[in-house]
């Protein structure tokens, strides 16, 4: 049950553009809090929020080095989501393979 | 000749939305009828390896598709499809939904609503069809439930991948 409930985090997290703006910043590679919250102008207590619950939802993770923060992305927390979705791909595609053969077959039909 | 056919698969999370895109080698009444006829979708609605098996049905705004998707091993996972609005052969639009063998729906589970849309692309036929959740967070139960019931085997795969995360 652990499991379903890490992948409803990770669509809580990704259902906001704020974080889903961070996520894409941290795919070019790892940033301090205070690197991420500038583009954002908001207050940083408000920027604290959205970075715990990309943390909570394990997309992201973060370390206090000195005084800094740095963050970076859990890669495979978000391949977890996209998995789905190539799933679902995968299955219109099959679908789709077999209508072509089912309309080609139909031709075949009204010719004979 | 099929790996010339167009298909796009696009996602957008904000709008909870998948949208689908794929041209076929024929005009577009014999594609519109494989997908408003019940004996022709049984011929190829559901993915492989599994096969479709219409209980009843009636293409009208109002009216409904009762089918169930049956694995190589005999187990049947049923839908209900009710369409809304159908204007022959351009577009169609209908909620999707999971039910029991009686054609009850699920109501633990979230609808989705699709419009498919039929078009000319020369001599061709282009289907676009966009499967719309009333919420992100609808789409994650969609998704929970995919991975708890595992409608296709394929997903056991991700229920694996899942277990390696923690």
């Amino acid at each position: 049950m652990e499991n379903y409930q890490s992948l409803n985090s990770v669509f809580h997290a990704l259902a906001d553009p704020t974080r889903r703006s961070v996520i894409a910043r941290l795919g070019s590679g790892s940033a301090s809090i205070k690197e991420l919250a500038e583009p954002f102008g908001l207050g940083l207590p408000s920027f604290l929020k959205h970075i715990k619950v990309l943390e909570s939802s394990g997309l992201i993770a973060s370390e206090k080095v000195g005084r800094v923060r740095t963050c970076k992305l859990r890669r495979a927390n978000l391949i977890a989501a996209q998995k789905w979705f190539d799933e679902q791909r995968a299955a219109w595609e099959s679908r789709y393979d077999n209508l072509d053969n089912l309309l080609t077959s139909l031709k075949g039909e009204d010719e004979s | 000749m099929k790996a010339e056919l167009r298909f796009d698969f696009l996602v957008d999370e904000e709008k909870s939305t998948l949208t689908i895109t794929r041209e076929f080698a024929a005009k577009r009444q014999p594609v519109w009828d494989c997908h408003t006829k019940s004996e022709l979708l049984d011929r190829w609605f559901a993915p492989k390896p599994l096969a479709t098996k219409t209980k009843s049905m009636d293409f009208r705004e109002g009216g409904h598709w009762h089918y169930a998707m049956i694995e190589p091993n005999g187990q049947e996972y049923w839908s209900r499809i009710d369409y809304q609005t159908i204007h022959p052969i351009d577009n169609y639009t209908l909620l999707d939904g999971f039910s029991d063998d009686t054609g009850a729906l699920n109501p633990d589970l979230p609808r989705s609503r699709w419009k498919v849309t039929f078009s000319d692309l020369k001599a061709h036929t282009l289907v676009e069809t966009i499967v719309s959740y009333k919420s992100p967070e609808a789409l994650q139960q969609v998704i929970k439930m995919g991975m708890k019931e595992g409608l296709t085997s394929t997903l056991e795969r991700l229920d694996e991948l899942l277990l390696t995360l923690n």
